[in-house]
């Protein structure tokens, strides 16, 4: 028997269990009688409720049309219930996107779209020079342009008041500029609070646990009902202004922490290096520690963007519009009554956009910066 | 605290001279729009519409002060206010005047520095029955279970008019008015109470608004009306007229349509309010032609009702007790001489 007449056993297919999607199921959803049981469960539940979702918000709902006829049955019922009415939202689009800016003046804040979404991408493309300053011009230039472009006032532009923004505009502008102003103060305050200075210590210590310790809605509420008498009669105060003030000094805080938490992750043979090297404080931070300790908090930072982004619905205390209450208060145009469920779901749907946009986007942020020291 | 803000108060007034408040009027007039206080919304009292532009009784107000002062009722800045911080924007000068659906009790006339103007809209709590019950009046509510709005006044006017009237009540309360007309909706109670205002606009929201109604007995009284800081005649007698004029027109007949036919009048009284004869306008330190605009751009008050919350909205709102007191209602003006 040679070695030639081996013929060997053509290859078996694997096992029908191991390949394909039957083993991708038994991974996934079959892997233990619990994981068995919770996927009966959940097959179950979007069994329940699935059917009834896509026919409320697809099947039955109004698309087209301007008037709440679009909405209601034959016979002047409304559909409450059987089917979405999205024309109340695209009746509404404007508004829901520019609050109350006029019109024939909203090629302004598009611009100021525009170019965010260019400067973001730029910082994200790879082969894009001049990062730094691009970094530097998104955090510090491009909100001086941003607030001309939309409140105008300079170079012959219309002065549009702040009490006609509102909508998805004034959310971003709120949570933008609550970002953009509390981390370098946030910074300082971290630094403060780990300085060997006793008063510079303390004074940031109080400070961060005082704005720690009190809730956003108190801080928009003094800004907006207390102050106002403190000031002296007739002296106007912007209510936009007070509530960025409000906002700015109570993310500080947050910031700082966020910050300390980078600074103290940073090990001590980095600061003896550089003292070694014989740097001065600004430079040992600003060289060396900094760099380090930012580019560790990205997800930390980025957690209390979202979380700002999102606490900027309480400005409607004070009356400011923004996206989720110029949704409530359309559901208030006695056209219009009734149809805040489809608002609400809209401004679910918009805001989880935006927060799963900005969380990839630090995602993304940490690959680009990330240097090989990875913990 | 009282005594903080006085001393504060005294701080600035000796530091900073500002007379901001002796002088609404120049202020309105040196700005060029009447900065007026709204709700946030409401349906049929004040609403911006699908173009952006607030809409309703309460807002209708302001346009009118607007016409008066002005001359053009758009020149409003609207200020949405929630409820807690009206008050306070009033009194610091942030606003004008407040016409936010505001009910006039001795407590706010008399201790927060404010004056009511007027009356534009008299409110009541009233019940919203479904129709398959067969009850004509409240008082054959007896055993019933109400919905009710949680931690409002509501609740307490319910409790004394029951135990007025020797009746007993199952109360089932929720947090938010959506949440009422839902569990009533649901059969949870067989009726539900709020404003009667608020009535109307709960009922559109429910699958067949047909299959329900506002039962006729109010169980309070809720006058509600603009208001204006104290201490500024001038202003305070200017908001008031500008709402009496709207009354007046009403009695006279006299519409944003049939106005300028109206000029012509010989009734001395049409000619007083339009500004043909006499110096109304002028001791208000208006415009003669002040009402003329109010009623051309604004409408009288039977006209802003219709339009806002009466038959021709989709809240149909009966006038009741906002009908002229000539036809069976309580709106009144004094005499425009």
């Amino acid at each position: 028997m040679s070695a030639a007449d081996f013929k060997p056993h053509p290859d078996l297919p694997p096992p029908k269990f191991q390949t394909g999607w039957v083993k991708w199921l038994r991974d996934n959803l079959f892997s233990s009688p619990f994981n068995t049981f919770l996927t009966i469960v959940s097959v179950y539940l979007l069994y329940l409720s699935l059917p009834w979702v896509l026919q409320w918000a697809i099947f039955e709902a109004s698309w087209t049309g301007t008037t709440r006829a679009a909405c209601e049955t034959a016979d002047g019922q409304p559909r409450y219930g059987i089917g979405a009415c999205w024309v109340f939202i695209s009746v509404r689009f404007n508004q829901i996107i520019y609050g109350f800016y006029p019109p024939e003046l909203q090629w302004r804040p598009n611009v100021v779209a525009i170019l965010l979404i260019g400067l973001l991408t730029a910082l994200l493309l790879k082969g894009v020079k001049y990062k730094q300053w691009i970094g530097a011009f998104t955090l510090i230039g491009f909100p001086i342009i941003a607030g001309i472009l939309i409140h105008g006032g300079i170079f012959g532009l219309e002065v549009v008041e702040t009490d006609r923004w509102g909508g998805l505009m004034l959310t971003l502008i709120l949570s933008w500029v609550g970002i953009v102003a509390s981390l370098p103060i946030g910074t300082v305050l971290a630094l403060g609070r780990r300085s060997q200075m006793p008063i510079v210590r303390t004074c940031s210590i109080v400070y961060i646990e005082f704005w720690r310790g009190v809730p956003l809605i108190t801080v928009l509420f003094m800004a907006s009902v207390m102050l106002p008498l403190f000031l002296p009669e007739g002296t106007e105060f912007d209510k936009l202004m007070r509530c960025f003030i409000g906002i700015v000094l109570f993310q500080s805080a947050y910031m700082a922490e966020v910050v300390r938490g980078g600074l103290q992750a940073i090990p001590k043979g980095q600061y003896e290096a550089a003292d070694a090297l014989g740097l001065s404080y600004w430079k040992k931070m600003g060289l060396i520690i900094l760099p380090q300790a930012l580019k560790i908090v990205i997800p930390g930072i980025v957690n209390t963007f979202i979380a700002l982004f999102k606490d900027t619905t309480l400005v409607y205390i004070v009356g400011l519009i923004e996206m989720l209450h110029i949704l409530q208060v359309a559901g208030r145009d006695s056209e219009w009554i009734g149809f805040d469920t489809e608002g609400y779901v809209f401004a679910a749907v918009m805001f989880w956009i935006f927060c799963f946009f900005m969380s990839h986007y630090s995602q993304n942020l940490e690959k680009k910066l990330h240097t090989g020291h990875k913990r | 605290m009282k005594f903080v803000k006085m001393l504060l108060a005294t701080a600035f007034t000796v530091s900073i001279s500002v007379s901001a408040f002796a002088g609404t009027l120049d202020d309105v007039k040196g700005n060029g729009s009447v900065k007026c206080g709204v709700s946030t919304g409401l349906p049929g009292f004040s609403a911006p519409d699908a173009s952006g532009m607030w809409k309703g009784l309460d807002v209708d107000v302001c346009r009118a002060v607007a016409a008066a002062v002005l001359g053009d009722a758009s020149k409003v800045k609207y200020v949405p206010l929630t409820a807690k911080e009206r008050f306070t924007a009033l009194q610091s000068g942030e606003i004008d005047m407040l016409s936010r659906n505001t009910t006039w009790t001795v407590t706010r006339d008399s201790s927060l520095g404010l004056n009511f103007a007027g009356v534009n809209y008299y409110d009541g709590q009233g019940f919203l029955v479904k129709k398959e019950l067969g009850v004509k009046s409240a008082l054959e509510l007896d055993g019933a279970s109400v919905c009710i709005q949680a931690g409002t006044t509501t609740e307490l006017n319910l409790a004394d008019y029951f135990r007025a009237n020797k009746m007993q009540y199952k109360a089932i309360t929720y947090d938010t008015s959506d949440q009422t007309v839902k569990g009533f909706e649901a059969g949870r109670c067989d009726v539900l109470t709020s404003d009667q205002s608020q009535l109307y606009a709960l009922r559109i929201q429910l699958k067949d608004p047909g299959s329900a109604m506002v039962l006729p007995e109010v169980i309070s009284k809720e006058p509600l009306g603009p208001v204006v800081r104290q201490g500024d005649d001038v202003w305070f007698n200017i908001v008031k007229w500008s709402m009496f004029a709207l009354v007046i027109a009403e009695e006279k007949g006299v519409t944003s349509q049939n106005i300028d036919n109206m000029k012509k009048s010989t009734d001395p009284g049409i000619q007083r309010l339009l500004g043909t004869s006499g110096k109304v306008g002028a001791n208000l330190q208006l415009g003669a032609d002040w009402a003329y605009q109010i009623v051309k751009q604004v409408g009288n008050y039977g006209e802003a009702f219709e339009r806002n919350v009466g038959m021709s909205s989709p809240l149909k709102i009966a006038r009741g007790l906002n009908q002229l007191w000539t036809k069976g209602g309580i709106q009144y003006a004094p005499p425009m001489r």
